[in-house]
Parts: C-alpha cells; sequence; structure tokens
C-alpha cells in the first residue's frame, strides 16, 4: 500500500529498530530452524514475511531485503529496481520518471536514512539482486546469513561476496554465502 | 585470404603508464591535469560505417573522445558496442555507453570483454532511460544491474581479473571507468552524496547530464568540494546548443533529466537567431563551467547540431591551442 509505503519512511527510525528486534529473534532461532531443517520452516515464514512486507512496504519478495540501507524504502519499487540510489531522471518536485504520480522510491529512502541510526548504510554499494532468490524468505536467509558467518561459506559465491565488502558486512542477504536450503547443488 | 596472426588483424594491448588504470588517451589527457573535452556521436539509423566515420569527423577534431551512446532516450540505433569497434578501428578514442536498461549481467561482462579486444579504453555505466519514452515503449526492460553495481563489476573484472561468478578471467579488460550524474535534478541535497557512492563503486571519470542551470551547478560543485570529491574523480560537465525555445521546451517536458531554466528559454525566445543564440549560450556555458574549480572538462552533447561542436569548442578557448587527442595522429599510429 503506497500510504503505508510513505508512513514507513516517516517513522524509519522506529522501523528499524523493529527491524533489528526480528533479527535479533531470527538469529537466536537459527538452532532451532537448523534443526527442523531450514527447507521445512521456508515457507510458512515466507508466507508471513510476506503478508507483513506487503501491507507496510509493497514488499516485492525479491528474497534479499534490505531495507535498513535504503531508509526502509522498498527499492524494488523502483521501476528500474535499482538498488544504490536515483536514476538521472527524477521529475521536478521528486517525483518518478517511470511513475509520475509516484514520489521517487529514492528521493523518499535518503529522506527515510536520515531518521535512521545506521542511516549511513545507505552509502555502501549493493550488488545486483540473485534473481534466482525470489520468493524465498529474507528473514530466515539473514539469520542463515549471520550464522554461516562463523561457518564455511560456499566457496563459489565469494567473488561477488568480495566485489561488494559493504554489502556482505551490513546487508548479508544482498551478498550471500550461505548454502541454499532448497539447492542441493551449489551454482557454478 | 587475410593471415589471422597479422599486425593489422591483432592488436597488442599495451601496458597502462603508470599510475594509469587503462591506456585510454582520455585518461591521459585528464591525469594531466589539462581540461579535457569529450563529444557525443549521434548514433546512425544504418548499417553503413561511413555513417558513423561521417558523425565521428567534426568532433574528432575537437575532442579527447567520442562517446557512442546506448540506445539513449530508448531509441533503437546502431549499437554502441558496434560504434565503438568501428570508431577504434580508425584510431578515434571512443567511450563504450553501457545502459543496464537493455541487457542482462551475462551479456554485459561479455560485452565489456568484446569491447575491450575491439580497442576500447574507456567505459560510461549508465542506469539508462525507461523504455517507456523511447519508440518501442513495449520492450521488456531489464535492469539487472544498476550502474553502481555494474561500475564494481567492471572493476572486479579488471582489478581482480574474475567475473562476478568468480570464474577467472585471462586478460582483464583494462579500461577506464566513467559514470553520469545528474546535478540539476532532485534529490539536490543527495546527489553529491551520490557522486560519492559512485567513486566508491569504481568511477574515475564523471560525465554531467546536460547543465544549463550554473547557480544550482556551483552549488553541487561547492558540496563536491567540501566532500573532496574533486580529488578523487574527473569531472567533465555537460553542455549542449540548443537549436530553438521550442526545442527547449519539447526537450524539457519529453527527455528524462533534463533541466533548463525559464530564463535560458525566454533568452532563446528573444533572439532574432535562435539557432546563434544556442550556439553562444554553449560558448557561455564552456567558459562558465572551466571557471569552476574541480571541473575537469566539458562533454559536449549536441543532439543533430554535431556540425556546430568543433566551432564552439574552439570559440570557448578551452583547448588553449592544444591538439585534441581523439583521434590517433597517423604518424603515431601502431605506435
Amino acid at each position: 500500500m503506497y500510504r503505508a509505503r510513505l508512513f514507513a519512511v516517516r517513522h524509519a527510525g522506529v522501523f528499524e529498530r523493529l527491524y533489528q528486534s526480528v533479527e535479533r529473534v531470527m538469529v537466536a532461532l537459527d538452532p532451532l530452524f537448523e534443526r527442523i531443517g531450514y527447507g521445512r520452516v521456508e515457507r510458512p515464514v515466507a508466507i508471513v514475511e510476506k503478508v507483513v512486507k506487503d501491507l507496510l512496504f509493497d514488499c516485492k519478495m525479491c528474497g534479499q531485503c534490505v531495507l535498513s540501507s535504503t531508509g526502509m524504502s522498498c527499492p524494488m519499487n523502483c521501476p528500474k529496481e535499482l538498488r544504490n540510489g536515483p536514476c538521472g531522471g527524477v521529475r521536478p518536485g521528486g517525483f518518478c520518471e517511470v511513475k509520475p504520480d509516484m514520489l521517487c522510491v529514492w528521493c523518499e529512502a535518503w529522506d527515510g536514512a536520515t531518521r535512521m541510526q545506521n542511516g549511513s548504510q545507505i552509502n555502501e554499494v549493493l550488488p545486483p539482486v540473485d534473481r534466482s532468490l525470489a520468493g524465498s524468505s529474507s528473514w530466515l536467509r539473514a539469520s542463515r546469513e549471520k550464522a554461516t558467518a562463523k561457518r564455511d561459506a560456499d566457496a563459489a559465491r565469494q567473488a561477488l561476496a568480495s566485489a561488494f565488502p559493504e554489502a556482505r558486512a551490513n546487508e548479508p542477504v544482498a551478498a550471500p554465502l550461505a548454502d541454499e536450503p532448497d539447492r542441493r547443488q551449489p551454482f557454478k | 585470404m587475410a593471415d589471422l596472426d597479422s599486425s593489422d588483424l591483432m592488436q597488442p594491448y599495451e601496458t597502462p603508464p603508470a599510475g594509469h588504470v587503462s591506456g585510454s588517451r582520455l585518461e591521459r589527457v585528464l591525469r594531466s591535469g589539462k581540461f579535457a573535452v569529450t563529444a557525443e556521436l549521434n548514433p546512425p539509423d544504418s548499417a553503413d560505417p561511413a555513417d558513423v566515420f561521417d558523425a565521428a569527423r567534426p568532433l574528432g577534431e575537437v575532442a579527447d573522445a567520442i562517446n557512442a551512446t546506448d540506445a539513449s532516450g530508448a531509441n533503437c540505433h546502431m549499437s554502441s558496442i558496434g560504434i565503438c569497434s568501428l570508431l577504434s578501428r580508425a584510431g578515434y578514442g571512443p567511450v563504450y555507453q553501457i545502459s543496464c536498461r537493455d541487457r542482462n549481467r551475462i551479456a554485459i561482462q561479455g560485452d565489456v570483454l568484446g569491447a575491450a579486444a575491439m580497442g576500447v579504453r574507456n567505459v560510461l555505466c549508465l542506469t539508462g532511460d525507461g523504455v517507456g519514452v523511447g519508440d518501442q515503449p513495449g520492450a521488456k526492460p531489464v535492469f539487472d544491474f544498476d550502474s553502481l553495481s555494474l561500475l564494481r563489476t567492471i572493476k572486479t573484472m579488471r582489478d581482480d581479473g574474475v567475473f562476478l561468478s568468480g570464474r577467472k578471467i585471462k586478460r582483464p579488460p583494462l579500461l577506464f571507468l566513467g559514470a553520469a550524474e545528474n546535478p540539476c535534478i532532485p534529490p539536490y541535497d543527495w546527489r553529491p552524496e551520490r557522486l560519492a557512492k559512485k567513486i566508491e563503486a569504481g568511477a574515475e571519470f564523471i560525465q554531467t547530464n546536460y547543465i544549463y542551470d550554473i547557480p544550482l551547478f556551483e552549488k553541487f560543485m561547492m558540496r563536491v568540494r567540501d566532500l573532496g570529491l574533486d580529488k578523487r574523480v574527473f569531472i567533465l560537465a555537460g553542455v549542449g546548443p540548443l537549436a530553438s525555445a521550442k526545442a527547449a521546451r519539447w526537450m524539457r517536458s519529453n527527455v528524462p533529466g533534463i533541466h533548463i531554466p525559464d530564463d535560458v528559454i525566454k533568452r532563446m525566445e528573444g533572439a532574432e537567431k535562435p539557432g546563434e543564440e544556442g550556439k553562444r549560450l554553449c560558448v557561455e556555458l564552456i567558459q562558465q563551467v572551466r571557471a569552476i574549480q574541480g571541473v575537469a572538462g566539458v562533454h559536449v552533447m549536441a543532439y543533430r547540431r554535431e556540425h556546430l561542436v568543433s566551432e564552439i569548442v574552439q570559440e570557448s578557448g578551452v583547448l588553449a591551442g592544444r591538439r585534441p587527442v581523439g583521434l590517433r595522429r597517423r604518424q603515431r599510429a601502431g605506435a
């Protein structure tokens, strides 16, 4: 919902803290998820995540949520799906080039970032979206990434993660290293 | 049959001079502290190489590098890589523009290697205009990369010698990396920060969109200097001659990202010979941006007025008597 999305940006600081708490809970639950199997909890968690984030952020379920680095304004709502800031076509008044009735997602994002404790994360370069993760739960991925940082990482993904070190540090889901539960064979 | 090992076909990939990232002549001009001039080529709707060379000739007289646009405004023309291939073969130093609109990461990384192999030494990484403004609005917009992830990817290919997948590249593409910036549109306060982010991503030179609002650009540059960005990147200010007040109005409302202040349009309206006035205005703009601290050059975009570029640059006096390096001199060919 467009209005809820704008509301989230106006209160980006509150949502940032809320998000941090959700993440802490998810990371704490990692051993449990590990025991049940991430593959098994994936669907129910993804359904809840979709409902909540669709309502609040117009979530597109890219599976690589980076809201904490984008002022709580979802970059997948940008018609060009830009992940690193506005394009050069923003209209006077801060409206979108492609959808003239919508405020530029990235003008909103910079605005939201000023209200956030870690708002400066918006300055860090994010990698392109891994399209094969669309529809999956970003929350589960986030907890898995935090846990995996200490375990063995998927070697095949190292190049992207090291090309975007800032993203790996702040938004591990954007430059993931953990094995995907439903992807038994690591990609080459 | 041509011998495939003959020196005509196999151009050696020369080692860049110390402190340089590429063998680009544009990089050499900028690093030596000279005021650089680049110009945009109007891509032909034709499969005839002669049309490319005809368009390049007037630009080569004054430019240190010629930009080959990648379907700008989402309009279909000869491809940027095709133009670059022809231009580099003829001794020009092209800037290969890559837009993220039409190709995905597999295509773009491959094209970067192809372009480098054909002698391209400069790239300009762009997001690209939406497909809706072009001649084929029903096309599928790709936007797999954005301009920053594209910059970082090419930088990784060049410096680490790997694709994003981690696969090794035998001979990395030694390219001088460029990006665009548009200082005259919202969010004004964040544009300099975005420039900083582009530098973080890998940008070594910047070509801006059209600047018609000097006070606004000065404000932008002031912040750029405060952040120390002018020391980390070469900024080339975008300029171009307007044809008439009507054309200016049309551009302002139909081409994404173009800001032309009302007093500029009024000046064009009041002129007896609008074409002459547009040219004079462009010369003045070049001289004005030249005077701003931190501006390393100009990028002339004279859409359908390419014949004026040489005169405009000469009149502005920014070349200060030096010969541009856009076209390799005959006696140095093969050197």
